[in-house]
């Protein structure tokens, strides 16, 4: 057994609870926080798995995810404090 | 490496993952929540779709679904109540028909080919042609590259004309034009109240962090998607993928600097010239084989001594075309949604 | 001898990360309310993500591959932190109070009256 293989039980057991916590919820800001805790998750699971399977150049897609998951967490957070997107207040 | 044995494991995972999410959402009655765990699905399936090393797939899943989608579901949102109205009646039809077409389509998989057998039909049609000749008739290293500008041109070129017409289809319905620069200003008086009771000077000082980061951030997703759009040929990527992070990157800008500044940045004239010249540049690349002798996007003839160079040259054209149409759609679909959410 | 030397390096530094990455996961569950929950999340990700990557560094030794490890520990480096201190922000703002956070209230300029232990504040809207 590798050691990548740990490295991704630990990563999967960690995306499962942090889905768990998107499902119970209460508030909606617990989801967004377990949907960002999966987000960096799935960058790591990623780049350990194509490390594993010899494709190291699945980076390129790990560079991508933390990119997006910025992106459409600003927007979720956006859009729960002035419920669209087009307020012209900053953001806080 | 243990990958032999792991691979399967990891995709069952993650398909449970999947379903059970695809439950949750289908139960959800909160909208944003909705949208929101729509972000982790989609993540869900893209680290599926990398996984089986469809690393092009899994890369517009990745800017589509986790980036795009969630902003523009919210941007719909925007336009509604975020709570699904409650449906009185329960429609056992309905559920009768759905059960029973989904019964049909599990027994239809029956007769699919096993996954990952080598010698199912699609295995051995044209893909082996591709997968042997394309390094010499195309020349460029990645095969979904070549597949999708040059064997596949065609399908391409409808595809952004689709992508083009949503775009249309969103101006149309929404009013693109409406929100001129400076036309929203007056109408938002009710963020103006909701935040008037902090202190200007607390204002300020909790935006920083955000408005720093997304200063610092924002040029490194759009070199970012510069490499994914001209590295396409050699790695994973291309014209979709780039465009949707290029407009990821603006659509950041505007979430923390608000609408207008992407709007004096790029106006609506640009975008809507935007949208319409990618797809142009996609076409007068077929029209030029054309008038060079060759059929409709048939790029060989642009060297007449090696057209496996022509082949590349026209690639990069069509990608380039296909960038620029499916940025500015996505801009103009925002655009749409988030400018007339404020009216 | 270096390269068992290395070995064990990126077997310390992957373990030691998805055992960090595991803690942040069982502090999502098991923490009581939603701004300890962001502490666990935020401060684990960050710190399991860290030695995970270090561990693929180390493992790929230094080329191409390690720059891209670095440049995505960079962005994880800002985003995450970033997304978490706003989402507080946002949350806090919204009304959703903690069950003992009553003398830090001038935080975001709005006080709370509420002394008992509910997780809402009165003027909380639209935060489940």
């Amino acid at each position: 057994m590798s050691v990548f293989f740990v490295a991704m039980i630990g990563v999967l057991t960690t995306m499962l609870l942090a889905l768990a916590r998107a499902f119970m919820g209460p508030t909606v800001f617990d989801r967004v926080l377990a949907a960002n805790m999966f987000g960096t998750k799935t960058v790591l699971l990623i780049a350990v798995s194509g490390f594993m399977l010899g494709r190291p150049e699945w980076l390129d897609l790990a560079l991508l995810y933390a990119l997006m998951n910025f992106t459409g967490m600003i927007a979720l957070l956006r859009f729960s404090k002035f419920d669209n997107l087009a307020n012209d207040e900053q953001i806080k | 490496m243990g990958g032999e044995f792991t691979g399967p494991f990891v995709e069952m995972l993650l398909f449970i993952f999947m379903i059970g999410m695809a439950l949750y959402i289908a139960r959800m009655r909160s909208l944003f929540t909705a949208a929101m765990l729509f972000g982790i699905f989609s993540l869900l399936s893209a680290g599926m779709l990398t996984l089986m090393d469809a690393v092009d797939v899994a890369f517009t899943e990745a800017a589509v679904g986790a980036g795009i989608s969630t902003v523009l579901f919210l941007g719909a949102l925007g336009l509604t109540t975020s709570e699904e109205a409650p449906d009185s009646k329960h429609g056992w039809t309905a559920l009768l028909i759905v059960t029973a077409t989904g019964l049909l389509l599990a027994y239809a998989a029956l007769d699919m080919p096993a996954y990952g057998d080598p010698n199912a039909p699609i295995q051995l049609h044209v893909a082996p042609h591709y997968l042997k000749d394309s390094e010499q008739e195309v020349g460029i290293p990645n095969v979904v590259t070549s597949v999708l500008a040059s064997y596949r041109g065609y399908d391409t070129f409808g595809e952004t004309t689709v992508v083009l017409t949503a775009a249309v289809g969103a101006i149309l319905l929404l009013g693109g034009g409406v929100g001129r620069v400076g036309a929203g200003k007056g109408r938002d008086d009710e963020g103006g109240r909701r935040m008037s009771d902090t202190p200007i000077k607390m204002r300020v000082r909790e935006t920083v962090i955000l408005r720093v980061v997304g200063k610092a951030l924002v040029p490194f997703i759009l070199l970012f998607a510069l490499y994914v759009q001209f590295h396409g040929d050699y790695g994973p990527g291309g014209g979709f993928q780039a465009g949707v992070i290029f407009a990821a990157g603006l659509i950041l800008h505007a979430l923390i600097f608000g609408l207008d500044a992407l709007r004096r940045a790029i106006p609506q004239v640009v975008v809507e010239i935007g949208i319409a010249a990618g797809a142009l540049i996609y076409g007068g690349v077929g029209v030029a084989s054309m008038v060079l002798g060759g059929e409709f996007l048939h790029y060989g003839v642009f060297d007449r001594h090696n057209p496996a160079h022509g082949q590349h040259l026209g690639i990069l054209l069509v990608e380039f075309g296909v960038g620029i149409t499916v940025t500015f759609v996505m801009v103009a679909i925002f655009y749409a949604f988030a400018g007339r959410s404020r009216q | 001898m270096m390269e068992v030397g290395r070995e064990i390096g990126v077997w310390i530094l992957l373990v030691a990360g998805s055992v960090f990455c595991v803690i942040g996961g069982i502090g999502m569950i098991r923490l009581p309310d939603f701004y300890t929950r962001s502490h666990a999340a935020s401060i684990t990700d960050t710190l399991g993500a860290t030695l995970i990557l270090l561990g693929l560094a180390l493992y790929s030794g230094f080329n191409l591959i390690t720059v891209k490890l670095f440049f995505v520990l960079f962005l994880l480096y800002i985003t995450s932190p970033t997304a978490a201190h706003a989402l507080v922000k946002a949350a806090y703002s919204k009304g959703l109070d903690a069950p003992d956070l009553e003398d830090v209230t001038e935080i975001g300029g709005a006080t709370s009256s509420s002394a008992d232990s509910a997780t809402l504040r009165p003027d909380a809207k639209g935060v489940n």
